[in-house]
């Protein structure tokens, strides 16, 4: 091994690029966090879909650092999506990412193995920065860790912090600045496991070190599939082509080699105090978290706590959101001239950002709770607990979490599947949320139920209102679990569905922490989801507020003839003036159009209208039926309801709304995928348009064929 | 010899070797290396996945995996 003199010094550099590397549970986000606070952006990292935070820092008066946070890893073996990331990122110096320095962030309460990733990004050869987080775990069990030793048997620098107590960052900040070498020794000697490949590799590719060739080598298949450079990729793959190369057999080796390594460091490096371990208050904990009985009556507790927030709770800020948005449209209206523009912005883009503030509550609040879950380590005992009971149905046990929370909404509900690291898992889980029955469901199934089924007092608590009600959240969560069924058999696996998980130590939350976690998603969905729930705000308000040619002008003046205002009050004339505008316009002439598709379901066009316009959120078909049978508010359920009630179909001469009918917009409702907003984030967080379309299909289908068959059956 | 399935909560066990080559590459870099000690922590209420005690932390994992890992016992 011979040391390696060269350095690199960035002193004539304003700008450094700076990665951050670790293991999940390393503290890497929460040192992330200390180094940037709040000047930080979630990007994308271009042709995958895996989130890019990149976050800025001073470090003098002109050195400013660029850090960016890759997705935790336990290894450099790119299984995962996020994991290929971080090392192509590492290796490839023609990543735009490619950093000048790279932080590796290891826990040095759980150093063995931290060490493994930290070694392997070691030979890589390119200049790092141990950073030993959570030094005060150390301390606290009694254990000291040599740094200078550590640091001169790894051959690169170390500094010893506290990311959670912010002991130690200007020490790492500074650290930076100074000139940097590349590591000085090999951890392991990677050329006697693989001498042939490693020569081969090189003679065609400029490499850093022997295992950057190695790792070449050993992903070669994955960067074929990927497509990334293909031509480099080709080149290796004809360079190898005669060689015989088991890469489960050279991993296996390597691992182990680092391991005998890593073992001879840790002995020599850190002095354990024996006797009692602070690791024992979490095995207590896991005592009764994890109990057969306890463990679910506080989990229990816990989600029971979360859907009372969201649900209610969540309602008071919603509320004021809305009022403060019809006072802004009120003013808007008022002051601006009267015309199409004013018209554009008060229900168009208004209503349209309404629409996505409106859900800012919910996301905050269900985020606080989650940040915490996460923060403490107790969502990975979620999993342990609930891992069988879900893993039969294609869900993972984190899946409990957004499934009970769609009920409330599903939108803050999907952006709450991130933590599921399984791809598959976390896809189902996305794709069958939305079947929970949510709030925006309840106002429909109100008006349909009050509308068709008999409200008995003889039997209290039991009437079948609420029968009906609670059927139908049922049918919603049966409906969840059968797709999920489903589609367990259906989606193949990108990946082998692991649960070697790590089980943290308990700790205690970090407000910080939560505070980012509950900006950074807030943000993301106001700027990603937001502009397309605004988008389609606008094309929905425009389907609605025109027609083709004078259709307007002419029934405004009809209602404007003076003869009529001898027979009926202005409210009247301007609630049906309003019906008939938009049973012209272009929504009306879809509704229409669409009549053929649905009247097998028992919906007339009218009811189509509503189909179309409740796609800019559910509860906008109590609306737009107010709308369009001139029932003036549409805060009136109960008039609402009388003018529905009161209209006959003009073919058999009994009430339109049947039971059959009411029932099969009951189903409709439930089913179908009636939600911009969830669509957007849908899109957002699988950033393909594949899944909110199937999304959108599949349930649109359960949703057909569940109100045509209690249609027919019941007409 | 038998497999970490099969240990009782409490016992502890010498890794020895691996059945599952694609499963052992996950499992030796989470630090499960031939050699260790594991002591198997807690059985989750539903009877899987498992909890064992490897390399100085917490690990879970599912009986189908971890019956992959073939340990000696310590006497």
């Amino acid at each position: 091994m011979e040391p390696n003199q060269s350095f690199v010094n960035f002193t004539e550099k304003n700008t450094l690029k700076i990665a951050l590397v670790g293991n999940p549970n390393s503290g890497k986000s929460t040192l992330f966090n200390a180094l940037t606070g709040l000047n930080q952006k979630t990007g994308n990292f271009p042709g995958v879909t895996v989130d890019k935070k990149i976050g800025t820092a001073r470090l003098t008066d002109q050195v400013t650092a660029d850090f960016i946070d890759l997705p935790g890893t336990y290894s450099l073996y790119p299984k995962s999506l996020d994991e290929r990331v971080a090392f192509d990122v590492l290796c490839n110096e023609n990543n735009a990412e490619h950093p000048d320095v790279t932080i590796i962030v290891a826990d040095a309460s759980n150093l063995k193995r931290n060490l493994f990733l930290v070694s392997q990004i070691i030979d890589l050869k390119i200049p790092v920065i141990l950073a030993l987080n959570m030094m005060d775990m150390v301390e606290k069990e009694g254990d000291a860790i040599d740094l200078v030793r550590l640091s001169e048997r790894l051959g690169v620098k170390v500094v010893g912090l506290s990311a959670r107590n912010k002991n130690g960052i200007e020490e790492l900040k500074r650290a930076l600045l100074q000139p940097l070498p590349v590591p000085s020794y090999d951890f392991i000697d990677i050329k006697k496991i693989a001498p042939e490949i490693i020569e081969r590799i090189k003679s065609v590719q400029k490499v850093k070190s022997d295992f950057a060739a190695f790792q070449l080598a050993n992903n070669l298949d994955e960067s074929l599939l990927v497509g990334q450079k293909n031509t480099e990729a080709n080149k290796i793959a004809d360079a190898l082509n005669t060689l015989v190369i088991d890469k489960n057999k050279l991993q296996a080796l390597e691992s182990v080699e680092r391991y005998k390594v890593i073992n001879r460091i840790v002995e020599e490096c850190i002095t354990r105090k024996p006797g009692l371990r602070v690791k024992s208050v979490t095995q207590k904990l896991d005592g009764i978290l994890t109990h057969r009985v306890w463990g679910y009556v506080i989990f229990l507790t816990i989600l029971f706590f979360i859907f009372q927030t969201i649900f209610f709770l969540a309602a008071y800020p919603m509320d004021w959101i809305e009022a403060l948005f019809v006072t802004l449209s009120d003013w808007a209206t008022h002051a601006l001239p009267q015309g199409e523009l004013t018209n554009l912005l008060v229900n168009g883009i208004l209503a349209g950002l309404s629409g996505v503030v409106v859900f800012v509550p919910q996301i905050a609040l269900l985020f606080t709770f989650i940040a915490i879950l996460e923060d403490t380590g107790y969502m990975a005992r979620v999993s342990f607990i609930m891992d069988k009971m879900m893993r039969k149905f294609g869900l993972n046990g984190r899946s409990v979490i957004p499934l009970i929370s769609g009920v409330a909404c599903a939108v803050p509900a999907i952006m709450s599947a991130r933590t599921i690291s399984n791809w598959k898992e976390r896809m189902i889980t996305i794709m069958v949320t939305p079947l929970m029955s949510c709030s925006a469901r309840l106002p429909v199934y109100t008006l349909l139920i009050s509308l068709v089924v008999p409200h008995d007092k003889n039997n209290g608590f039991f009437n079948y209102q609420g029968l009906i009600l609670m059927a139908l959240y049922l049918i919603g969560f049966m409906a969840a679990i059968g797709a999920a069924l489903v589609m367990k058999w259906i989606l193949k696996a990108r990946e082998k569905s692991y649960f070697i998980m790590e089980l943290p130590v308990y700790r205690t939350p970090q407000w910080r922490t939560v505070g980012l976690t509950i900006v950074d998603k807030v943000k993301m969905f106001l700027v990603d989801a937001g502009k397309i729930i605004v988008a389609v705000s606008i094309i929905l308000w425009f389907l609605t507020s025109h027609a083709p040619g004078n259709k307007f002008a002419d029934i405004e003046k009809k209602y404007n003839d003076p003869k009529l205002a001898g027979y009926m009050v202005p409210a009247q004339l301007k609630a049906m003036a309003s019906s008939e505008k938009l049973e012209a316009s272009y929504a009306g002439m879809l509704g229409r159009a669409i009549e053929p598709a649905i009247a097998p379901l028992g919906f007339d066009w009218k009811i189509g209208i509503s189909l179309i316009t409740s796609f800019a959120a559910r509860e906008v078909f109590v609306g737009t039926m107010a709308t369009i049978y001139s029932a003036g508010d549409a805060g009136n359920t109960l008039s609402i309801r009388d003018k529905m009630r009161a209209e006959i179909n003009p073919k058999t001469g009994l009430p339109k709304f049947s039971i059959a009918v009411g029932f099969s917009l009951l189903l409709f409702y439930a089913f179908a995928m009636q939600c911009m907003s969830t669509l957007a984030i849908v899109y957002r967080e699988t950033k393909n348009i594949k899944w909110p379309l199937l999304q959108f299909f599949y349930m649109g289908a359960m949703a057909y064929l569940a109100s045509l068959l209690v249609y027919q059956l019941l007409k | 010899m038998k497999n970490l399935s099969q240990l009782k909560v409490g016992q502890s066990a010498i890794i020895d070797s691996f059945t599952d080559k694609k499963m052992a590459l996950k499992l030796l870099e989470m630090g499960c290396t031939p050699g260790e000690i594991v002591k198997l922590d807690r059985i989750a209420p539903l009877g899987d996945p498992i909890a064992i005690s490897v390399a100085g932390y917490l690990l879970s994992l599912r009986k189908e995996e971890a019956s992959t890992i073939m340990v000696t016992s310590i006497k």
